[in-house]
């Protein structure tokens, strides 16, 4: 029968934690309890300096912030894989090093692609 | 209505805990500034060492209706302002409180003209009049301490 | 330039359209013709010796009872050489027009409007002719002198208020 593992020094943590959100739950739940709570249409209108609002907030999201983040979590997820390769460079010699460049060379060739295409152009 | 509002008879339980609330409430009156015209110099004033409006709690000058409690109507409110002044004060959260502050705000001062409000409470509910052209910030001061009066006497959890 | 100077020069230019000169305290004045402000005023801003660059003012007066009841008066200034003029033109109450400054000045937009707000006094050619100190749905023109101070009750009809507290 396997035994059971029972962290008791963490306890402390478990403490804190179950306080630390009591306070935080108890401080908005007060506040929740005591707070009034009128709404009427002219409260819930957007604040423009006490004019009325004229247009919406909303606007068609400029689309260069999306690409930018793809191409972000690719390389980024490059340099996750080489973290441990360079940590056990010592230990696993030319053949490695060999297999961790052609992973690089294909995804350099990825990102000449995306250069050539304009994908880090910020301007167009 | 928050659920617990006006729900119970007067006893040494529900007193306490209005008592509580309303200091809790006149300790942290935060102004929104709606400085109009010559007022506004002398509710700057307030701000400073020497009057220093922070020991009553009215630390912080918020631009924006949403968080603060007080207005303070500091100036001339011409008709073309008015109903920027309603919206304003439409978009506070409850509790708020009104302080017409000066001559203008409270009856349109020496200005019997056209286009002045002739008493901004024709437009919103106001708390406390503080006279004066401009009222020396002795007494805006002195406004403000009677608005925590008026905040002890509310009632929160009894009928 | 001294005024006289600057009137003098002014009078050889245009010498049937102006009504009447004056120079008092050190200020020089000139009284012209309605239908000749644009000439005079795009000469006094093209010459290289006037150079009128700066419109300080354009204001109007209301002379109730007499037959050209409005006078806009203009004030300009030299910023190059340091000096100053007044134009007056007339209108009467029929027909209580003039020509825009728009073109030459651009400064004279909004006092245009202060003026057409105030006193009703319409511009010819002005690209934005509405009201800028009273409110939109303002009725009236509140400087003249047969508009009551107190107004006509417009300073306490209010439609935005709710029924709320």
């Amino acid at each position: 029968m396997p035994e059971t593992f029972l962290p008791e020094s963490y306890l402390p943590v478990l403490i804190f934690l179950i306080i630390a959100s009591g306070f935080a739950i108890g401080t908005l739940a007060v506040g929740w309890l005591i707070r009034p709570s009128r709404p009427y249409a002219k409260k819930l209108s957007p604040y423009e300096s006490g004019n009325p609002p004229f247009s919406d907030a909303r606007q068609p999201f400029p689309i260069r912030y999306y690409i930018i983040a793809m191409l972000f979590v690719i390389f980024d997820i490059e340099a996750v894989f080489l973290y441990p390769w360079a940590a056990a460079f010592n230990k696993i010699g030319l053949y490695a090093l060999v297999e961790m460049v052609l992973f690089i060379i294909i995804l350099f060739v990825g990102y000449i692609y995306a250069l050539g295409k304009g994908a880090l152009d910020w301007e167009s | 209505m928050g659920i617990l509002e006006r729900q119970f008879e007067e006893n040494v339980l529900t007193t306490t805990v209005d008592a509580m609330v309303n200091w809790a409430r006149k300790s942290s009156i935060w102004p929104m500034t709606f400085g109009l015209a010559c007022c506004a110099i002398e509710m700057m004033a307030i701000t400073v060492p020497r009057y220093d409006i922070a020991r009553l709690g009215a630390e912080v000058f918020r631009a924006t209706p949403r968080q603060s409690d007080l207005m303070i109507v500091a100036g001339t409110l011409t008709r073309k302002m008015a109903s920027v002044l309603r919206q304003v004060y439409d978009q506070m959260p409850e509790p708020r409180y009104v302080i017409a502050m000066g001559t203008c705000a409270t009856s349109g001062g020496i200005f019997n003209t056209y286009s002045v409000v002739q008493g901004v409470d024709q437009i919103v509910p106001v708390d406390v009049f503080v006279p004066g052209c401009p009222p020396r910030p002795e007494a805006l001061i002195h406004g403000i301490i009677t608005l925590q009066k008026k905040i002890e006497q509310q009632k929160f959890l009894r009928k | 330039m001294t005024p006289e100077l600057i009137i003098d020069k002014i009078k050889n230019r245009f010498p049937d359209n102006i009504l009447s000169t004056k120079v008092e305290f050190g200020e020089g004045t000139v009284s012209i013709k309605r239908g000749s402000l644009l000439d005079v005023c795009r000469f006094l801003h093209d010459d290289p010796e006037l150079y009128f660059d700066f419109i300080t003012d354009i204001c109007s007066v209301d002379f109730i009872g007499h037959e050209e009841r409005f006078e806009v008066v203009y004030h300009f200034y030299s910023v190059r050489h340091n000096h100053r003029i007044r134009i007056k033109a007339r209108a009467p109450e029929k027909d209580a027009v003039i020509d825009s400054l728009c073109p030459i000045w651009k400064g004279a937009n909004w006092l245009e409007r202060e003026v057409y707000d105030l006193m009703g006094i319409n511009f010819i050619g002005h690209p934005d002719m509405r009201r800028i100190l009273m409110p939109e749905d303002f009725a009236g023109h509140p400087l003249r002198k047969d508009y009551p101070t107190e107004g006509r009750g417009e300073r306490s009809t209010f439609d935005f208020i709710p029924d709320i507290d």
